[in-house]
């Protein structure tokens, strides 16, 4: 069954490819502006020393950048869920901080910071951030009444009702900020490595687009993707184990 | 004999009062019924027993010097505790150890014993608020407010619910708020009725409750509560 649901998407993938080789092949354009599939294949190949140590700098950048994110957004919900205040004082803190375009942040991040792993790690978080402590502090507004009134007849504190009821009751709606969180990440590293420092898969692409080597830098998108795709998929399949704990 | 609990006052929503000024007292150890239709207001009267907020203004007092414990038509339990567990909530959410002993000795009565480790997924609805029940005795409260318990029970499944609390709930000072007069008819010590014109206190059969089902003095209660209910209803 399992298997079986992941041969459409697969025949959706193939079908890209051939449809790409059917654009290269229609247009006649030289493969230095629209490499097919088997020359970035071969770029990936020739390449792979290169590929896979910018691979690595780049997955360790995004789980860094999602770990600090997804806690910051987690810590940021809950002290908002704890106390109206704070949460009426920062609800537009929270959605400005979310409106400032990540491009324009992430040069004065790595002027800040350096050319380091530093500023990419930061982009990251920022981006998984917001969706987080959206998600998270909605689902702890959203204690069903039955369980409020019960806690409150019982005589528990402010803090028990929390970690006993809110907490748990919410963690569906953290565990889909997370899985946004996880799809952002990735463009949140790669963002930061366009802008400064000379490593990584966005470091790759851009020294590669500047040298029309074009084949290499499809070579390292895809690269992304696949990274982007296996820890969405990582992300995904930690919350289903964690959610199934909670009934 | 002074009342257990009792509230006078009027509860206002968006400045239109609910019902007129009322006086509704709990007589100790025994339970009281209030009955009405849906949106009257009943429920509200309840939650400002209890303490709970409600969605409007209330001018008035309610004296009560005894905990309350509060059972809801919603059993309101943790799908990620077990039985057991979740009838030893209070003492989680308090931050105390719940006595194993009397755990073990409610669930007895209550009939759990054998589902005592299940998750509530895996029981039925009757079931749900069996363990419902038992959280409400493990709080062992003198005052035990019920919000329409066994409203979304069928038929057979709420009849031996309403046996079992009457038994189990004895000798406490109860309120129950519901809107089916044959409940009321069978469990109340005393009724009172709430309408859009106001509290009035009804009376009730000689015998006394749990009653059966075909109990004549229940059975013409019943009837005559239905008929004050229609005849209430806003034309």
């Amino acid at each position: 069954m399992k298997a079986r649901a992941a041969l459409a998407p697969l025949a959706i993938g193939v079908a890209g490819i051939v449809l790409w080789q059917a654009l290269v092949v229609a247009t006649g354009l030289p493969p230095f502006l629209l490499p097919g599939p088997r020359a970035v294949a071969e770029a990936l190949l020739t390449h792979h020393e290169v590929l896979a140590r910018a691979a690595l700098r780049t997955s360790t950048e995004i789980v860094a950048g999602f770990i600090l994110g997804a806690g910051a957004g987690s810590l940021l919900a809950l002290l908002m869920a704890a106390s109206p205040r704070v949460a009426t004082a920062l609800r537009p803190a929270l959605l400005v901080s979310q409106m400032i375009p990540i491009f324009a942040l992430a040069p004065i991040l790595t002027l800040w910071l350096g050319y380091g792993m530093a500023p990419k790690i930061v982009v990251s978080a920022l981006i998984c951030f917001f969706p987080v402590a959206s998600a998270f502090f909605d689902g702890l507004e959203r204690t069903s009444t039955a369980h409020l009134d019960l806690a409150r007849t019982m005589g528990a504190n402010g803090w028990r009702e929390m970690w006993h009821l809110r907490i748990p009751m919410a963690l569906p709606m953290l565990g889909s900020g997370l899985k946004l969180a996880a799809v952002y990440a990735p463009v949140g590293a790669v963002i930061g490595e366009w802008v400064g420092g000379s490593e990584g898969l966005g470091a790759v692409m851009i020294h590669a687009n500047g040298r029309m080597w074009i084949d290499l830098s499809f070579a390292a998108l895809a690269l992304v993707t696949v990274i982007a795709l296996a820890f969405h998929a990582a992300v995904g399949w930690g919350v289903r184990r964690w959610l199934a704990r909670f009934g | 004999m002074t009342a257990a609990v009792t509230v006078t006052g009027q509860v206002r929503i968006d400045r239109r009062a609910l019902f007129p000024p009322i006086r509704l007292q709990l007589a100790p150890g025994l339970w009281t019924v209030l009955l009405g239709p849906s949106g009257v207001g009943k429920s509200t009267l309840l939650r400002l027993i209890a303490g709970l907020p409600i969605g409007g203004v209330f001018a008035g007092r309610v004296e009560n010097r005894q905990p309350i414990a509060l059972m809801a038509q919603d059993p309101g339990l943790l799908p990620w505790l077990t039985v057991r567990q979740n009838a030893a909530l209070g003492a989680r959410l308090r931050g105390e150890r719940a006595d194993a002993a009397r755990l073990a000795a409610i669930l007895q009565r209550t009939g759990l014993s054998d589902h005592a480790g299940k998750l509530p997924a895996a029981l039925s609805g009757g079931q749900r608020q069996r363990v419902a029940l038992a959280r409400t005795l493990m709080e062992d409260r003198p005052v035990v407010l019920l919000d329409e318990p066994f409203a979304a029970l069928d038929a057979r499944t709420r009849m031996a619910m309403q046996d079992l609390a009457a038994g189990v709930l004895a000798g406490r000072s109860v309120l129950m708020v519901t809107h089916d007069p044959a409940e009321a008819a069978r469990l109340a010590d005393r009724i009172y009725l709430l309408t859009e014109e106001g509290l009035t206190e009804h009376a009730v059969p000689a015998t006394s409750p749990p009653r059966q089902h075909a109990d004549p003095g229940a059975f013409a209660c019943q009837t005559a509560l239905l008929a004050r209910l229609i005849e209430g209803a806003p034309r």
